[in-house]
């Protein structure tokens, strides 16, 4: 398992990225970590992405020669799937951000134990 | 000059003129909620017990949540990582059919009529999830709006989470010589650049989103080098909203039509250029250009969003004084509603 | 007639075009623009459905010009057309009956914004249901997902935002995960497309190491839609969300939502990794335990919740929990059971979550059980509603909930073991104890004894009379003619395969 966790070792080194990433997405009790645990996730997976289109002494996918035969290009479907990941990415952390914006005006606090104990004091009926 | 300069480099209040209305009302808010969460803490300690018994417990709970931190995130990379290792090798053919990726690169040219594989790929061979992925963007940019844009609602003083300063001139950047004599000479050059890498998307790297990228970030950078007033006159309101309408609607019509040509076997009568030129590749370079109109006015959006709570000059609710009156558009606690 | 077979298509085209649109609309224009395409939408789904059933085969539909392994495709077959038109009708009510409450907890300027989102919304339901594409259903995946939080925050009070934080972050996670198993699955098999994916992996799971892979792959995709559904460990997001949204929101996102994503990971099961494979692997045995946690614990805290919407909340993670145990269960009677009360609890839900704003504001405004003493005689059009709700939920005979329940207890009696039997009718049982004491309970409390009886708000409204009279009149449809409905999932899922 050694042997082929080293021979694939960029694609290890994303995952454990994404394990860092979701366990702090998890575990930190401030927003603003939690966000970046987020896009930490993310870009582990953006990286196990383009690793696996990834060949070895090839080019990237842009055909500039019709001629030469199509072994001697990458894969360009990851990188497609890493585009739309991207702009996933982007979007969920702008709604996040504004949502963070929204709750330290109003409780003026992003650690999230201090915001719940807030909340439990509000009185709001429907 | 000099002195402005060193004065900008240490960041000193003094040359924050504008932001004078910053008062600190909001940080003695911010203490007196402290106060509060510790004396609600207080009676909730009271109420359950002594306060050491509390605080050993809330001590023993910390830890014990940072090890179970640990010990999940251990598992789950360990698992993971058993996944990876029986995974085919890195740096060669992987996947190993290549059936998909083959007919890309091979009659990707001819078929699409683009260059570049990755952009026939996503704006032609599997155009919906592309279609999909815009309107990800627009949702996101319609959330930011629901949260972050001024209504009657978050103006009003008795709400809790109301804009405090209501004054355009806090949020418009202080028109600062620095910024604006590098954005006079970076300006031309990034609009340029996004503009090149926005037609290009079918020749080489680059398409509607990395381009409308580098435009979103140039109006972003004019805007803090010459103010929202100027960029108003320029970019409206009503010209984002619409651009982004036109462009979206052009392109859910135009992939609608390819789609429902292609899948009732019609002739879709839209030529394919010569590969190579700046136009080709049929419709992938007008959707470029829609994405990157998009992606642009969506960042701008985000950006003024964020700063000042509208999407463009000349909102419905946020009729605050106009900018550059200097300092002393001392709003706060004026009821606009 | 063929022109039937674009109509998938042009529902999509049409709600993304709409919620665009919607952006440069005025709140009035926006609503009666909305509810007049949503019937439009529900028009073309019927039409699907009835091009599917007397044509008894699935349709392929390529998105332009390229076939299976490359281009994107659509599908439709009895099971889709009849979910779409289910999630289509269910909508229309919700947005009809929660209409006056979009008026009054949004701010005017926003209202064209929160039907944008509606009509996203749409688009994201109606792409999941019809796509073959799994890379697809990711895309419109978080579509739903950032919308169902749009229209969540879209009330400006401080709850909503603290439970869209919530909500967020576990379905961030859970796209993650859903996103990770899905790139595992890429690099195993090559292809993105349902069908193509399939055929890989029945050869893959030949070879010991490469079916650990795809296993694992699976677990990891199911994880995060379970995540993001609301299984039983992941399900406290539920009571914050659902019961502080507007009240449109909540049975939206309480009926449909969360059904959509179980609808998508039961479509991969079946055509992406391929149902027998699925039914071979231990992840099904996972589903069934945690199903069966949730229907427990859920209904525990539903018994000890204080607010009305915060037990409909808890008891929609127990209704998850049937529904993952109808998918662990396996066999053709448990995947028609799960179905068939995906159909179900959108109908019994939607219909609660819509009665009790009104009851709540005819005491004071407030949800708490406490407060609702005698909210039924003060609004009786709302009480009779609710009742309804209650009733099929409890399970009485003659509605949607019963049928559902005896679905799944018949699957459980089809596996033929045992243990698993007597386990499911045993949860079943405690279940329905359970059930029956909240609800019973709520009923007692909302028809029970107050000085103040007098009527607080004229019931005969017909925007509220008319969708909860349709969303009454399909919980008896599903609750009488469940035979029918059976019939018809069976031969849906006979053409799914």
């Amino acid at each position: 398992m050694i042997g082929n966790l080293l021979a694939n070792y960029e694609e290890a080194v994303a995952i454990i990225l994404f394990g860092i990433g979701f366990t702090m997405v998890l575990f930190q009790r401030n927003l603003i970590r939690k966000l970046i645990g987020m896009n930490i996730m993310d870009t582990g997976v953006f990286l196990f992405l383009a690793s696996m289109g990834y060949i070895r002494g090839r080019k990237a996918p842009i055909i500039l020669d019709p001629s030469l035969p199509a072994e001697s290009y990458i894969n360009p479907v990851p990188a497609g799937l890493v585009l739309t990941g991207i702009v996933v990415s982007v979007s969920v952390t702008a709604i996040m951000l504004s949502l963070c914006v929204r709750l330290y005006r109003r409780y003026h606090t992003l650690e999230i134990d201090d915001i719940y104990r807030l909340s439990k004091h509000q009185m709001e009926d429907r | 000059m000099k002195e402005k300069f060193w004065r900008w480099l240490d960041g000193s209040r003094e040359y924050l003129e504008d932001a004078s209305d910053m008062d600190e009302t909001p940080y003695r808010e911010r203490e007196e909620v402290k106060t509060q969460i510790r004396e609600r803490n207080d009676s909730l300690d009271k109420r359950r017990g002594t306060r050491a018994v509390i605080r050993a417990e809330e001590k023993g709970f910390r830890l014990l949540y940072s090890w179970v931190a640990v010990i999940s995130a251990i598992f789950l990379i360990g698992v993971l990582l058993y996944v990876v290792s029986y995974l085919p090798r890195y740096g060669q053919e992987n996947p190993q059919t290549t059936l998909v990726a083959r007919r890309y690169l091979e009659d990707g040219v001819r078929e699409t009529g683009a260059i570049n594989a990755v952009a026939g790929m996503i704006l032609d061979y599997r155009a919906f999830d592309t279609l999909g992925e815009s309107h990800v963007l627009f949702t996101a940019l319609v959330c930011v709006m629901i949260l972050l844009e001024k209504d009657r609602k978050n103006m009003r003083r008795g709400y809790e989470d109301y804009y405090r300063i209501t004054g355009e001139g806090f949020y418009t950047p202080n028109r600062d010589g620095i910024m604006q004599a590098a954005g006079f000479v970076l300006l031309p050059s990034i609009l340029l650049f996004g503009i090149y890498i926005l037609l290009n998307g079918q020749n080489g790297p680059g398409g509607g989103f990395s381009g409308g990228t580098v435009l979103g970030s140039g109006l972003i950078i004019f805007t803090m080098a010459f103010g929202f007033d100027t960029v108003d006159r320029i970019a409206s309101r009503r010209l984002l909203k619409g651009v982004t309408v036109v462009a979206l609607g052009f392109y859910s019509f135009a992939k609608g039509y390819v789609f429902f040509t292609g899948a009732n076997g019609l002739e879709s009568h839209i030529p394919k250029g010569t590969p190579g030129a700046i136009l080709s590749g049929g419709l992938i370079l007008p959707l470029d250009i829609a994405v990157g109109l998009v992606v642009a006015c969506t960042m701008f959006g985000f950006y003024s969003l964020f700063r000042r709570g509208s999407i463009g000059g000349k909102g419905k609710a946020c009729s605050g004084k106009k900018a550059g009156t200097g300092a002393g558009t001392k709003a706060e606690g004026k009821d606009n509603a | 007639m063929d022109i039937i077979r674009n109509f998938p298509l042009f529902t999509i085209i049409l709600s993304l075009f709409s919620g665009v649109l919607c952006l440069v609309l005025d709140a009035k224009a926006a609503r009666r623009y909305t509810l007049g395409y949503e019937g439009v939408i529900l028009c073309l789904c019927g039409a699907v459905f009835w091009y599917a059933v007397r044509t008894g085969r699935a349709v392929t539909y390529v998105c332009g010009e390229f076939p299976a392994p490359w281009g994107n495709e659509l599908r439709f077959g009895v099971l889709e057309a009849m979910m779409a038109c289910g999630f289509i009708a269910v909508l229309i009510c919700c947005v009809v009956a929660g209409g006056r409450y979009i008026l009054q907890d949004i701010d005017e300027s926003k209202i064209n914004l929160y039907y944008a989102l509606i009509n996203l919304l749409t688009a994201a339901l109606m792409a999941i249901v019809w796509t073959n594409d799994v890379f697809t259903g990711y895309v419109f995946l978080e579509i739903l997902t950032l919308t169902s939080c749009g229209i969540l925050i879209v009330r400006e009070i401080g709850r909503t935002t603290l439970a869209a934080v919530r909500y967020m972050i576990l379905n961030l996670m859970g796209s993650g995960l859903f996103l990770l198993g899905l790139v595992l699955l890429y690099d195993v098999t090559g292809n993105l497309l349902m069908v193509p994916m399939q055929e890989e992996i029945a050869q893959l799971m030949a070879q010991p190491h490469t079916a650990m892979v795809v296993t694992m792959a699976t677990g990891i995709l199911t994880m995060g839609l379970a995540i993001k559904s609301g299984l039983f460990p992941f399900h406290y997001w539920m009571p914050d969300a659902y019961g502080w949204a507007t009240p449109t929101s909540g049975a939206i996102m309480s009926s449909l939502v969360s059904k959509c994503y179980i609808f998508l990971l039961f479509k991969i099961y079946y055509r992406a990794i391929g149902i027998e494979v699925f039914a071979r692997m231990p992840i099904r045995y996972l589903l069934l335990a945690l199903g069966m946690c949730g229907i427990i614990f859920g209904s525990v805290s539903a018994l000890r919740a204080e607010n009305i919407n915060h037990m409909a909340a808890f008891s929609s993670a127990a209704q998850i929990g049937y529904i993952y145990m109808g998918l662990g269960l396996g066999g053709e009677s448990g995947y028609a059971a799960a179905m068939f009360h995906i159909l179900a609890h959108a109908v019994t839900k939607s219909l609660i979550f819509l009665t009790t704003p009104r009851l709540a504001e005819a005491s004071g405004n407030s949800l708490r059980f406490r407060a609702l003493q005698g909210s039924a005689l003060r609004d009786r059009g709302a009480g009779m509603f609710f009742t309804v709700g209650a009733l099929s939920m409890i399970g009485i005979p003659v509605f949607a909930g019963f049928s559902s329940k005896l679905l799944v207890a018949m699957a459980a009696a089809d596996t033929g073991k045992g243990a698993l039997m007597l386990s499911v009718i045993l949860v079943l049982a405690v279940s329905a104890v359970l059930n029956a004491q909240y609800f019973i309970r709520t009923l007692i409390r909302i028809f029970g004894d107050s000085e103040d009886t007098a009527d607080k708000t004229a019931y005969f409204r017909e925007d509220f009379i008319l969708p909860m009279a349709a969303l009454t009149g399909m919980n008896l449809a599903l609750g009488l003619f469940s035979w029918l409905f059976t019939d018809l999932i069976r031969m849906g899922l006979g053409m799914f395969g």
